[in-house]
């Protein structure tokens, strides 16, 4: 155990300290980028699979099925590989088929949450919202929305995690993201232990603050309604729940 | 001013509405009574395009809402609807859940908005929970509220779909007299009830539904005093 420990160099991993850094800051783009975009899109996915037109159900649902159904690292390929180069002529390099892929496959997953959140929300408040004469999606955006966005945080939250984690695949089209780091030092050295738990670390690292920010919003929305304290903190000027 | 011809609904299969007609006249007070599940639910949630109508036509004001012409939207900004069970709009205090459809819909000002909504809150008697959220209210003070977000749309008419049933007993006090107000300062009504008293005190009609039809009419006197079908005398002789 001592002889292992004193082989262990660590030195390596410092000398290649700009490469762990950048392919953070990487990862964590791709991540945020992957999951504002997903949500958005997992938005109108969500609503479109509660929808009655058979022309926003059918698309909106296959879609769903489609990024739900086959391997995120199929779908990176696919993009970078063949999407892209197709319809521009030429790669746009490995950050936006990235991107794309993950935002794209996130959709899915955040449009399953979405339509169960809204589903979640009594049937009585969409009928008091439209018998005051609120049209379908005003009552959408400001009554159901904002109660079914508080259900959602928990399975939100768990996304914003696998999305993470799952970032780590585009690694295959050389990103230079965190595991890419670690491939970049381990094939250097030709060592295996330093760099991949270099890495295994930093990703527990960012999935365990993650878990701890989810928690904090989590704590602050799920339990009741009023404004806590704390809101008015950090508000200027008055916080209106209504928009 | 709401006229109802030949008002029928099904669910598929169940027909719930089997051919109703009735006139209700500005100001005036319709209690409408009747055994569980005879669509007095679903009598009100037409009037307000809630339900689909299968067959028959409702007009308000002369104008025939269940056409494919008529905005829905603009219909339902005439008619108020209290609900059995609230629904408040949980993440909104008090004031907001008033003002939002005002603001929203009829684009009124915030100053103007709030305005009205602190002159309906005090004849609902509270003035003082403007910034309160439903969850810190009472069932009562909830339907109170909910009477006053159907008001600051102004309503020419306004839907009550058994406002008291959800209501602790001692609390069903306070939103008849709300009620009692409204229909003292010239509100139009509708008022599904299981309150005979109420039905008695302030309806200038009273209707009793069964199986989908207005089984008998009239005066409270004509239908609590001598009512005239069997049906009637059963189940009043239930509920009394
Ligand atoms: N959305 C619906 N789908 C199918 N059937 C329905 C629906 N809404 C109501 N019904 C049926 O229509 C019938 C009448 O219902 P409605 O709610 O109008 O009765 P009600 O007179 O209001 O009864 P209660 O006094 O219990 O409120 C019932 O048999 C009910 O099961
Ligand atoms: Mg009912």
């Amino acid at each position: 155990m001592i002889d292992f420990l004193d082989a262990i160099r660590f030195d390596m991993i410092w000398n290649y300290k700009e490469l762990f850094i950048r392919g953070l800051w990487i990862t964590l783009s791709l991540t945020a980028v992957g999951y504002v975009g997903g949500i958005i899109l997992g938005l109108f996915l969500g609503i479109g699979k509660l929808s009655k037109i058979k022309w926003i159900y059918y698309p909106a649902k296959y879609y769903v099925d489609f990024f739900r159904g086959t391997p995120l690292l199929v779908q990176i390929l696919l993009i970078h590989l063949a999407v892209i180069p197709s319809i521009f002529g030429h790669s746009l390099g490995y950050f936006v088929s990235g991107a794309t892929a993950l935002m794209l496959n996130c959709a899915a997953y955040n449009a399953e949450i979405i339509r169960a959140g809204i589903q979640s929300i009594e049937k009585g408040q969409m009928e008091a919202a439209r018998s005051l004469g609120m049209p379908q999606g005003e009552a959408m955006r400001f009554i159901i929305l904002p109660q079914a966005f508080r259900r959602m945080i928990p399975p939100l939250g768990n996304e914003l995690i696998a999305l993470l984690k799952d970032s780590s695949l585009v690694t295959v089209i050389a990103a230079n993201d965190l595991l890419y780091a670690g491939k970049v030092v381990a094939g250097a050295y030709a060592r295996f232990w330093e760099p991949y738990i270099t890495v295994a670390i930093l990703y527990l690292l960012l999935t365990w603050v993650f878990t701890k920010v989810i928690a904090y919003v989590e704590k602050r929305y799920s339990n009741s309604y009023i404004p806590s304290q704390r809101r008015r903190l950090f508000s200027f000027g008055r916080a209106s729940a209504g928009g | 001013m709401i006229k109802i011809q030949g008002l029928h609904k099904s669910f598929g299969k169940l027909e719930v509405l089997r051919g109703i007609n009735c006139n209700i006249s500005e100001k005036e007070v319709v209690c409408v009574i009747g055994p569980s599940g005879s669509g007095k639910s679903t009598f009100l949630r037409c009037i307000n395009l809630l339900e689909e109508v299968t067959a028959g036509s409702i007009y308000i004001d002369g104008v025939k809402i269940n056409s494919k012409d008529t905005d829905i939207n603009e219909i339902r900004k005439e008619v108020g609807m209290v609900f059995q069970q609230f629904n408040l709009f949980p993440h909104m205090n008090v004031l907001e859940n008033i003002t939002i459809a005002p603001k929203r819909i009829r684009k009124m000002h915030e100053i103007e908005a709030n305005d009205l909504a602190y002159q309906l809150l005090e004849k609902v008697g509270l003035r003082d929970k403007a910034s309160a959220y439903p969850e810190q209210l009472s069932g009562g003070q909830m339907q109170r509220v909910a009477i006053a977000r159907a008001m600051a749309m102004r309503p020419k008419v306004m839907l009550f779909d058994e406002p008291t049933s959800a209501l602790d007993p001692e609390m069903v006090k306070e939103v008849l007299d709300v009620m009692k107000q409204l229909a003292k300062d010239g509100m139009t009504m509708v008022v599904v009830t299981h309150e005979m008293g109420f039905a008695r005190e302030m309806g200038d009609r009273v209707l009793f539904m069964d199986e989908g039809i207005i089984m008998e009419e009239g005066t409270p006197s004509e239908v609590f005093g001598q009512p005239k079908s069997t049906r009637t005398q059963d189940f009043l002789s239930k509920v009394l």
